[in-house]
């Protein structure tokens, strides 16, 4: 029914905010999508040193149906794209994704015409990670930082006055054809 | 019963917790319509087309299924009479003798009409 995307402001939605964002965040299932090298070190994290599950998310679902962030680990090509795009299709909402090192962020060292450049292209991503691979303590520094992020997720009318301030924003900024120095 | 009392709290605050969760996630959750979400998962291929209501199925599994109700009625007779065998004597095997020799007549019937035959 989507109450929450109804709700009017006040201390009912701050309430509800607070406690949604919490409980959504403290028992937070991922998909597993690990397609190359990354994958490794996300089953590395998940492992007994470096502990996935002192945060809950030591299950990762093999369906889409039950997972609440999809982290996209390893490089995405041009063949894999439909695919990452219909698992992410499948998953219900609310839901993240995380890209995974360099390769899911921005193509990494494959600036070529089989390997998708960033797979921002393909589906809405909340978080990057760097590295090649990234060490799983710089994968749980990003699980943490989504944590952070689904935590303050705002909701109902307080979502609409920040999608309303971030289209303002996003309107009056310098377009990066327009910046001068080290950017371009 | 006082024994019993704890597990069947937790139990029932179990079920409380499972079904509670997903009442909430319903009530409160967001939901977009997405047509992928309602198809089958095929590790992300669209899924092979499969008939209308499963497609059809051979008619031999209705004859397999008529005669195991049957056969399987009769072997449900058999049960008390194997446990009681030894107090039930003589007059307890003439009567499943005739029994069983009644429901042999059927079983000969399908026999020799070829319903037994696969093909």
């Amino acid at each position: 029914m989507g109450i929450e995307e109804k709700l009017p402001a006040g201390v009912l939605l701050s309430t509800v905010e607070g406690l949604a964002g919490y409980m959504r965040k403290a028992s937070f299932w991922p998909a597993s999508f690990g397609l190359a090298c990354c994958a490794i070190e996300m089953m590395t994290s998940g492992g007994p040193k470096h502990d996935l599950g002192r945060f809950g998310m030591e299950v990762f679902r093999a369906s889409p149906r039950q997972a609440d962030v999809m982290i996209v680990a390893g490089r995405v090509s041009q063949k894999m794209a439909p695919v990452v795009r219909q698992i992410y299709d499948q998953m219900p909402d609310p839901k993240w994704v995380l890209a995974m090192g360099v390769c899911a962020s921005s193509g990494g060292m494959f600036n070529n015409y089989a390997i998708v450049q960033g797979v921002d292209h393909i589906v809405p991503v909340d978080m990057y990670l760097p590295g090649c691979p990234p060490r799983p303590q710089m994968l749980i520094d990003a699980i943490l930082k989504l944590h952070d992020k689904v935590q303050h997720t705002k909701l109902g009318a307080h979502r609409v006055a920040e999608i309303e301030q971030l289209e303002t924003e996003a309107l009056r900024a310098l377009p990066t054809s327009e910046m001068k120095g080290q950017l371009r | 019963m006082e024994l019993y009392t704890p597990v069947v709290v937790l139990v029932v605050l179990a079920t409380l917790f499972g079904l509670g969760g997903a009442a909430m996630a319903f009530v409160v959750g967001p939901s977009r319509y997405n047509r992928v979400k309602l198809d089958s998962y095929e590790c992300g291929i669209e899924p092979t087309p499969q008939p209308v209501g499963g497609g059809r199925f051979p008619v031999k599994y209705y004859i397999t299924a008529m005669l195991f109700i049957v056969f399987d009625i009769e072997i449900v007779f058999l049960y008390p009479w194997a446990v009681h065998f030894d107090e039930l004597q003589f007059f307890g095997l003439v009567e499943m003798v005739l029994f069983i020799a009644t429901v042999f007549v059927a079983y000969a019937y399908v026999w020799r009409r070829g319903g037994l035959d696969w093909d």
